[in-house]
């Protein structure tokens, strides 16, 4: 019964005893029936053509935002879930609710998903939603390559999201480390999830460089020379330019890794010479610039939200905009620090380390800037600017203790330890989540139209910002007590019980935080407290001078830049009609058509990518061919522009009030 | 506008084409650091040769300086293409893209048929990380000429359908970045990996 042995191997294959956890089970069950009734509710509300041409098919970047910023709120709580898990294993010694290769799954998992798919797209989910507003522009440079992105992003999500219910997770650690990532130790299809997921967000996120590099760079508002605009757009354009040069060699590093598992090269494997070594010093040449990719659009944030809130300009633009393009340079010449132990001799460490410590410089150099500004200021405690304020003490425990783990005798000492784990947690959550959050609240009103209740925000930061703090210091002391990272489960009497028990308070405290935000914009949601004005904060940068949200085409009259807060000097010189149109002054304004294109080629490497996970090699062809297909289909027939003719313009402005009469 | 903008191409003058082709420029930068990554991996791994033949063992010029030649020729032939589009003249336009992917075509034969030598030796990629690096670096350049291929086999269609529009010279050009670039980095792999394996 040949039908049958395959059957069952198929099943055995995607199937494997570890997704039949009877917690896993359980989570399969509770997605299928979200997934139905959301398909029935859609069904129901014929909802699924406006789900197709609104959203899905759309190019417009504010639409693209708002996908970006929802994907990213779940694949955060996906993550926190994570972390609760690993941190309930760890609430006392001796805890087995999980076994170690699941603990393995979930700590992997947690940091591909925090880092991929969480902090990434909450970076991009702002950079759509802004920087086009802020520059003066109607789109991005290339509209339909930013759909791509984000489709190609969220497939990428899906296949990583899949394999704890099909075939398995990943085990090997976000780093993914070979020789244990190869296939002798690491068998299964759990690691290929793990590079091909990624090597198909990566390219979207490449895409993504490309894509606001240009747009920054060619499409600004005249007059809006590049001494003009915002430091956020300055953070953006630098964050790109990193991504272009650390995604490539992610990719190879990833690609390599893949050739070994999949067909059977030897790059990293121990047998026939192969060199582990080259993947480590391949992945942290791409990441540490990636923390950097990470936390400057955080810089940027707080480098709008502090003016605002303190009614002044920013303080020390140029040594701002300085500071960010020094550490992106210096941030390329310290991936060493990472393995200081894998014996590369003193004169390499020592400069390796000399150079991290380096890049502290300009950080410094940025906080005294914002404490400046703040300095003197009439500042406003709202929620953004909460954020904010978090950030300045967390983010500077943050970069001493990193001090701290460049100096590499230290570093001996505590790396890989729970002090490493204390250390980038307050940089990653205290700099880019703290600075993602910030950006959210500020920015909400205009991508959304709306207001997020402050008083609700307000505790989701209390309750967010005080559980960090008890989560992550005393794992700065369970370093010193020798608790390494990755430890399945610790016995007793070691002197690691109490601190480990506050640390899994403080992270039940900071997803009540997650909760209570959650509760905040479904509340907000209900109880819509509209933004008339389009300038809720009294802001500075061009954003603010639409209306929220902004109409399809943004700017119905592109304005004549003139300094550097333009609207904020609109508004002291008394110009605020400049943004205002006329009969006399409308014109028709090209937009790019929607197109299905991005999400039919999205799912093309999506079919591939499962094809070279399971080692399909038909279907990875198959996939390969839709790849071509969608291109052809792209390039041949696809390309077009609607014109939003001059009288439709000119009632959508008359009905937001910006005619001038 | 003034005289100096008016001598530009036609793909320079309109404000999106130009906007495109520094999108294009700025993914070979991507594509630039890609083969650099690969190309520190081969260097690194060159003299891990485990069981298996040395670079020195396995490689033989001849075939290797066929492939040089055909692709340089490409190179020209695609610079003949551009150049007839930039005259207005769309059958020649057409005529060299055609040459140019058949030499690119060529090419990729003859690499293929290295490989297939190689490996029918018993020298497969799995005998050790040198090889490994060896068919990765040359496989990925033999890649990208392949989709090389297939596009301007794309883009001879487009330009026979639609003429020599803005776009169409556009691609014509941004697909002429796209083949010298290969051919620069095939020069890097001539004398990184087969003269310097050879001598
Ligand atoms: C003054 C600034 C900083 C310094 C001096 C610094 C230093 C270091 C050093 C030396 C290590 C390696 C320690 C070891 O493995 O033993 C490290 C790890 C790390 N740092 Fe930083 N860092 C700084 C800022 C940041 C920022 C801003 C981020 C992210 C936004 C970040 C994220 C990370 C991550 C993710 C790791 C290691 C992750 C892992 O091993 O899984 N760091 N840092
Ligand atoms: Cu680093």
């Amino acid at each position: 019964m040949p039908i049958q042995r395959w059957t069952l191997h198929l099943l055995r294959l995607l199937f494997p005893p570890q997704v039949l956890l009877p917690d896993i089970v359980a989570i399969d069950i509770g997605l299928t029936v979200a997934v139905i009734v959301i398909g029935v509710y859609l069904t129901r509300t014929r909802r699924w053509g406006w789900l197709w041409h609104e959203w899905i098919t759309t190019v417009d970047h504010k639409k693209i935002g708002i996908m970006y910023l929802i994907a990213a709120l779940i694949m955060l709580f996906r993550g926190g879930v994570d972390a609760l898990m690993i941190r309930s294993q760890l609430i006392a010694p001796n805890a087995h609710f999980m076994g170690a290769q699941q603990y393995d799954e979930v700590f992997t998992t947690h940091g591909t998903v925090m880092i991929f798919f969480m902090a990434m797209p909450m970076v991009f989910a702002l950079f759509n939603a802004t920087v086009p507003l802020m520059i003066g522009a109607r789109d991005v440079a290339f509209p339909r390559l930013n759909a791509i992105s984000f489709w190609l992003f969220a497939f990428g999500a899906i296949l990583l999201n899949m394999s704890f219910s099909i075939g398995g997770s990943p085990s090997a650690g976000w780093m993914s480390y070979p020789p244990y990532s190869e296939l002798l130790y690491n068998p299964g299809v759990g690691e290929n999830y793990f590079l091909l997921s990624l090597q198909v967000a990566g390219i979207g996120t490449i895409a993504t460089g490309i894509n606001f590099l240009v747009t920054i760079l060619r499409m600004r508002a005249p007059g809006m020379s590049l001494s003009k605009i915002p430091v956020f757009v300055w953070s953006a354009l630098i964050t790109s330019s990193l991504v272009l040069f650390a995604f490539p060699p992610l990719t190879v590093a990833l690609g390599l890794t893949m050739l070994d598992r999949v067909f059977g090269a030897s790059f990293f494997t121990i047998a026939h010479q192969g060199m582990p070594m080259m993947y480590v010093n391949l992945f942290w040449i791409f990441g540490h610039p990636e923390v950097y990719i990470l936390v400057m659009p955080a810089f940027g944030v707080f480098s709008e939200v502090v003016p605002t809130f303190s009614r002044k300009p920013l303080f020390g633009y140029e040594a701002m905009v300085g500071s960010l393009l020094a550490i992106s340079f210096l941030g390329y010449g310290t991936w060493v620090h990472h393995f200081f132990e894998m014996g590369a001799g003193p004169s390499v460490n020592v400069f390796f380390g000399l150079s991290t410590m380096l890049i502290a410089i300009p950080t410094g150099v940025k906080m005294f800037n914002w404490i400046f500004t703040m300095w003197g200021g009439r500042i406003r405690l709202t929620v953004p600017m909460l954020w904010q304020l978090a950030f300045i003490p967390t983010f500077v425990v943050g970069g001493a203790t990193g001090i701290m783990l460049a100096a590499v005798p230290g570093d001996y000492q505590y790396h890989n330890s729970y002090f490493l784990i204390a250390h980038f947690h307050n940089v990653i959550l205290g700099g880019t989540v703290f600075g993602m959050l910030s950006g959210m609240y500020y920015w909400w009103p205009k991508m959304f139209g709306w207001k997020l209740n402050q008083r609700q925000g307000t505790w989701a930061f209390a309750l967010f910002v005080s559980g960090f703090w008890l989560t992550f210091m005393p794992q700065y002391f369970l370093g010193f007590e020798g608790m390494t990272r990755r430890m399945a489960t610790y016995p007793a009497g070691l002197g690691w019980t109490t601190l480990n028990l506050w640390s899994t308070v403080g992270a039940f405290v900071m997803g009540a935080g997650f909760l209570v935000m959650v509760y905040n914009i479904l509340w907000s949601r209900r109880y819509r407290d509209w933004d008339v004005t389009g300038d809720p904060w009294d802001g500075r940068t061009l954003e603010w001078s639409l209306p929220s949200p902004a109409p399809e085409y943004n700017f119905a009259r592109i304005p004549m830049v003139q300094s550097r807060d333009e609207w904020w000097a609109m508004k002291q010189e008394g110009r605020t009609d400049e943004v205002k149109i006329s009969a006399t002054t409308v014109h028709p304004i090209h937009m790019p058509r929607n197109s299905a294109m991005p999400i039919m080629l999205a799912f093309a490497f999506f079919v591939g990518a499962i094809g070279l996970i399971f080692a399909w090699f038909w279907m990875a062809i198959l996939g390969g061919l839709g790849v071509i297909a969608a291109l052809a289909y792209g390039s041949f027939a696809d390309y077009s522009e609607v014109e939003i003719d001059a009288k439709h313009v000119l009632q959508t402005e008359a009905q937001l009030g910006r005619v001038e009469s | 506008m003034s005289t100096t903008t008016s001598t530009l191409p036609p793909e320079f003058q309109d404000n999106m084409e130009s906007i495109r082709i520094m999108g294009f420029w700025i993914f070979l930068t991507t594509d630039l650091v890609l083969f650099g990554s690969l190309f520190a991996v081969y260097v690194v791994f060159r003299s891990l040769v485990g069981l298996g033949p040395t670079p020195h063992q396995l490689f033989v010029i001849g075939p290797v300086l066929t492939e040089t030649l055909i692709l340089l020729t490409s190179s020209f032939t695609c610079s003949l293409s551009l150049y007839s589009a930039r005259i207005n003249r769309v059958p020649g336009a057409i005529a060299w893209l055609i040459v140019t992917l058949g030499l690119g075509m060529s090419f990729v034969l003859l690499e293929i048929h290295e490989f297939a030598s190689d490996v029918l030796n018993g020298h497969t990629w799995h005998q050790s990380a040198f090889l490994s690096a060896f068919f990765t670096l040359v496989g990925t350049h033999g890649g990208h000429v392949s989709v090389g291929v297939g596009w301007a086999i794309m883009l001879a269609i487009q330009i026979g359908l639609k003429g020599l529009t803005l776009t169409t010279r556009r691609k014509l050009y941004a697909f002429a970045l796209y083949w010298h670039f290969l051919d620069i980095v095939w020069i890097f792999i001539f004398t990184v990996v087969y003269l310097s394996g050879i001598a």
